[in-house]
């Protein structure tokens, strides 16, 4: 599937997710957002990155996950994408992982829904499963929400 | 990039630059046949290109600018004169050359154009074979050969090079030529003062005077010596800084603010001057003359009008005042568009104006100038002028507006129809100008960079397109306003004016025109819109002591947008939203503030059709004439709307009219023995009009069906007529006539005998249960 076995990992809700190192550009903490109205709700809004507006998408939204928790702060993980910064919104940083890559799958037909859009596959670790994003796929919002 | 591809693209880069110039030569040269120096200028740059082009092995652009080379040698040995026919083919050599470098530029190769017809004409002018060939006299050598491009052995391109301050001094009398060979002598044993130095010092010229003439030498060094190229990605890098040091500054200046440390203050202080001076530094590199985008502009009028058999003067004014580079792309096309516009409906026919009183020959004035931190630019021809009355018609034929909404519109307002969206595919019906054609377009493209476009006209006197828009897209000036604690920024260049009403006013001064909020500002109704609700906030208390609105303008309509505050002006930097926010209509970009949190810009036009304001607009107008009818009725003056029948004419109030339809013959089916139409998934009953009223004879066999359509109370009926004529607003004076079914009466309209149609009998007859003639609103 891939080459690239080091993974940016983050945990949403109960599950935990992974990134290819090499399209994260930086984690940073939680930051002011300048909402913008009337846009697609995965938009949690704006944020100011060293003078550069980007845009922040709630992942827990954009994975039809359950809202966070009132009062819990979000981390940003700035992803790289041909159309610019892209910060997604995520509940916990994790570690930089190296996983064997005989230890992916690609999800089970029974996954359904837009995770199946989003999720290439997982790798199975230890202790749980590493989901791994399609970034790509991932920052691009169906039109007319 | 090898090295030969580096000289290719220099040669390029000149040889495009030298044809602009050329074509701008050439039409002088037209307007003043004989100025040899014109022509010059004109000869080297097609030898340049020759040359240059022998050199690379470009045959087929070497031999096409040969063959006008010669033509070109002719004209300088005063062999022959410079006539239209001449220019012509000498300006397709332009073109043609261009075509080549472009091909040249895009694929390294000279193409595959085929220039023969264009080399032929060339030869034959050259032949002499021309129309008008050089009248003996009309020509007088010396005039066609000016000092400086004398002989055929001319070196060709060759520039001075600059003159020594001695020779200046000498020149002008300042130093006689021993004197400064006496100095030049003392430099060449070891002085190593400058020259001026040393003749001020030995007292043989006055100090003033070397001043000068460093400067004037300074000058005369040229644009070649004191310029050069910077790549336009460079430059675009350096915005980008500057926005972010603008940014950085603006959070420091706040920062100081708060910290009234006096070191401090004093290096921010300096910081913020420097950056001003930074900030229109670098913008001014960015800035060209407008004259960039003028240069082609004559030759457009010149073309279009000789094609169109019309005479037209164009006059520039404000060549070089400056716009940003990415505005001056942007408007390019508008511009060129206006102006042909203007040259092919604004200004008439030469028989047509002096007709009229005029000069045979049109004007055609371009004006250009800075005022309030915009450029303006106006396009102002001493045409016809465009007819409001024939607009509200065209769009009232063309089913853009309801008749109602053409009875209440304002001439003002009817102008704006020429930038309508599908008033551009306008077919000749009426004898209204295309002028509309593609209006809607440039329209748009101005609004996208920030900018506006207004019409002024007065019939039989011209039209002025005023456009304006602003410097630069990077650093705007805007208000800021807040919404619920949120900022905005609005572009100062939609801003009108800030009305702030309190106490009892603010209870008051809003109005509802049914349920639509409204502001009396100086006795016309501005529609309100509350910026928390185009936002989706909940709405706050209403009982308020302030209400603030910001009158704005989009899309030619003005409307109040009422705010929670209003905190103050500042340069903002534009910064564009991602991809994802595309569907964020409401907001035109997004900017930092000083405190460095994000506030979005307000996208005025989109918060305009968001709010409906356009449509509502209309409504409201619309409901205006509902109440205005009743005075109306008594009033003898209506707007009436010509139509034909058989070899008769008849009129309607256009009050009746809620829409002019063409329908196709063949979709005319048949319900319980009426002809009907579907119609807006509706089924609308016809009826010819000459059986209504007892006129036979005429009528389309098959054409499409020219229908009138009349609503009431929701119903329609479609009445067929021959043909759509005119729409004229007079006093009626009703001749009862022979009391025939369908007609009020008859009364000279145009000078011609009119029918005056009783609409409601004429419907009854479709349906006489439906439509009861009670609904009777006749004149």
């Amino acid at each position: 599937m891939t080459t690239d076995n080091e993974f940016c990992t983050f945990r949403l809700d109960h599950l935990t997710f992974g990134i290819e190192v090499h399209q994260v550009q930086e984690v940073i903490r939680p930051q002011a957002l300048t909402a913008v109205p009337r846009s697609n709700p995965v938009v949690q809004g704006l944020i100011n990155l060293r003078g550069q507006i980007v845009t922040a998408i709630d992942l827990r939204r954009r994975l039809e996950l359950p809202e966070r928790p009132e009062g819990q702060e979000a981390m940003n993980v700035v992803v790289r994408t041909p159309e610019g910064e892209v910060s997604f919104l995520v509940d916990e940083i994790g570690d930089v992982v190296h996983v064997d890559e005989h230890s992916f799958e690609t999800p089970p037909d029974t996954v359904e829904g837009v995770a199946r859009e989003l999720i290439t596959g997982a790798y199975k670790l230890d202790d749980r499963l590493l989901l791994i994003l399609d970034v790509q796929r991932t920052v691009q919002l169906p039109t007319a929400a | 990039m090898s090295e030969i591809d580096e000289i290719v693209g220099e040669f390029l880069v000149e040889s495009y630059e030298n044809l602009d110039r050329y074509d701008e030569d050439l039409l002088a040269l037209e307007r003043a046949p004989s100025d040899g120096e014109v022509l010059g200028s004109i000869f080297r740059t097609i030898h340049t290109i020759k040359g240059t082009c022998g050199f690379f092995g470009f045959e087929r652009l070497e031999s096409v600018s040969h063959v006008a080379e010669n033509l070109l040698g002719k004209l300088r040995d005063g062999e022959l004169v410079v006539t239209n026919e001449i220019a012509s083919a000498l300006l397709a050599t332009g073109d043609a050359l261009r075509g080549m470098l472009g091909d040249i530029e895009a694929t390294g190769q000279e193409g595959e154009a085929d220039h023969a017809e264009l080399v032929a004409t060339l030869e034959r002018l050259h032949a002499g074979e021309s129309a008008v060939v050089a009248p003996p006299a009309a020509a007088p050598l010396a005039d066609v050969t000016p000092v400086g491009t004398g002989t055929t052995a001319d070196p060709v391109g060759d520039t001075e090079p600059p003159k020594r301050l001695g020779d200046l001094l000498v020149e002008q009398g300042v130093a006689s030529a021993d004197d400064v060979a006496l100095a030049l002598h003392a430099q060449e044993l070891g002085d190593s003062r400058p020259l001026g130095e040393i003749l001020m010092e030995q007292a043989k010229v006055p100090v003033g005077e070397v001043d000068q003439t460093l400067a004037s030498q300074a000058s005369a060094r040229g644009l070649a010596d004191s310029s050069i190229r910077v790549d336009v990605g460079l430059l675009d890098e350096l915005m980008n800084l500057v926005g972010e040091l603008v940014l950085a500054r603006n959070q420091i200046v706040q920062l100081v603010t708060e910290d009234q440390d006096s070191s401090f203050a004093s290096a921010s202080q300096r910081l913020n001057l420097i950056t001003t001076e930074l900030q229109e530094g670098v913008m001014k590199t960015r800035m060209q003359p407008i004259g960039n985008v003028w240069n082609k502009l004559p030759r457009v009028v010149r073309d279009l009008s000789l094609s169109v058999g019309k005479q037209v003067d164009l006059v520039m004014e404000g060549q070089d005042t400056e716009l940003d580079k990415t505005i001056i792309e942007a408007i390019k096309d508008p511009l060129t568009h206006l102006v042909r516009n203007a040259v092919d409906h604004g200004i008439e026919t030469s028989e047509q104006r002096v007709a009229a009183g005029k000069s045979a020959t049109g004007h055609l004035v371009l004006r250009a100038y800075h005022e309030g931190g915009q450029v303006n630019i106006e396009i102002a021809d001493d045409g016809a002028g465009i007819d409001a009355t024939k607009l509200k018609a065209k769009a009232l034929e063309k089913g853009l507006i309801s008749a109602q909404q053409a009875g209440a519109m304002s001439e003002r307002e009817a102008l704006q129809l020429i930038f309508g969206a599908g008033f551009s595919t306008a077919a000749k019906v009426t004898n209204v100008s295309g002028r509309g054609v593609g209006m809607d377009v440039v329209r748009t493209n101005i609004e996208r960079i920030g900018g506006t476009v207004d019409v002024n006209t007065e019939l039989g006197q011209g039209t002025t397109f005023k456009v304006k828009i602003p410097l630069t897209l990077a650093i705007i000036p805007a208000l800021v306003v807040s919404s619920q604690g949120d900022r905005y920024a609005i572009p100062q260049l939609n801003l009108l004016e800030l009305v702030r009403l309190e106490g009892e006013q603010a209870r008051t001064g809003i109005e509802l025109l049914h349920g639509a909020p409204v502001y009396r500002l100086r006795g016309r109704l501005l529609p309100i819109v509350r910026l928390d609700d185009e936002l989706g906030h909940t709405r706050r208390d209403d009982a308020r002591d302030v209400i603030n609105i910001v009158v704005l303008q989009a899309d030619g309509h003005q409307f109040g947008l009422v705010v929670d505050d209003i905190t103050d002006t500042q340069e903002i930097v534009v910064k564009p939203l991602g991809g994802h926010l595309k569907d964020a209509t409401l907001f035109a970009g997004a900017t930092i503030m000083g405190d460095g949190r994000i506030a979005l810009i307000l996208d005025v036009l989109g918060i305009a059709q968001r709010a409906r304001v356009v449509s509502e607009a209309r409504e409201r107008s619309a409901s205006l004439t509902d109440r205005d009818e009743a005075v109306a009725a008594n009033d003898a003056r209506r707007t009436l709307l010509l139509v034909g029948v058989a070899d008769r004419r008849a009129a309607v109030a256009l009050s009746e009219v809620s829409r002019l339809e063409t329908f196709d013959p063949a979709t005319v089916e048949w319900a319980s023995g009426k002809e009907v139409v579907q119609y807006r998934d509706e089924i609308l009953p016809l009826v010819r009009l000459g059986d209504a009223i007892g006129v036979y004879g005429g009528g389309n066999g098959e054409g499409p069906l020219e229908v009138v359509v009349h609503e009431v109370a929701g119903r329609a009926v479609g009445i067929v007529v021959d043909a759509i004529l005119d729409i004229v607003e007079q006093e009626l004076h009703l001749d009862q006539g022979d009391g025939r079914p369908g007609l009020l009466g008859s009364a000279v309209i145009q000078e011609r005998v009119t029918d005056v149609l009783d609409v409601a009998a004429i419907v009854a007859t479709v349906d006489p249960a439906r439509f009861a003639s009670d609904t009777f609103l006749g004149a």
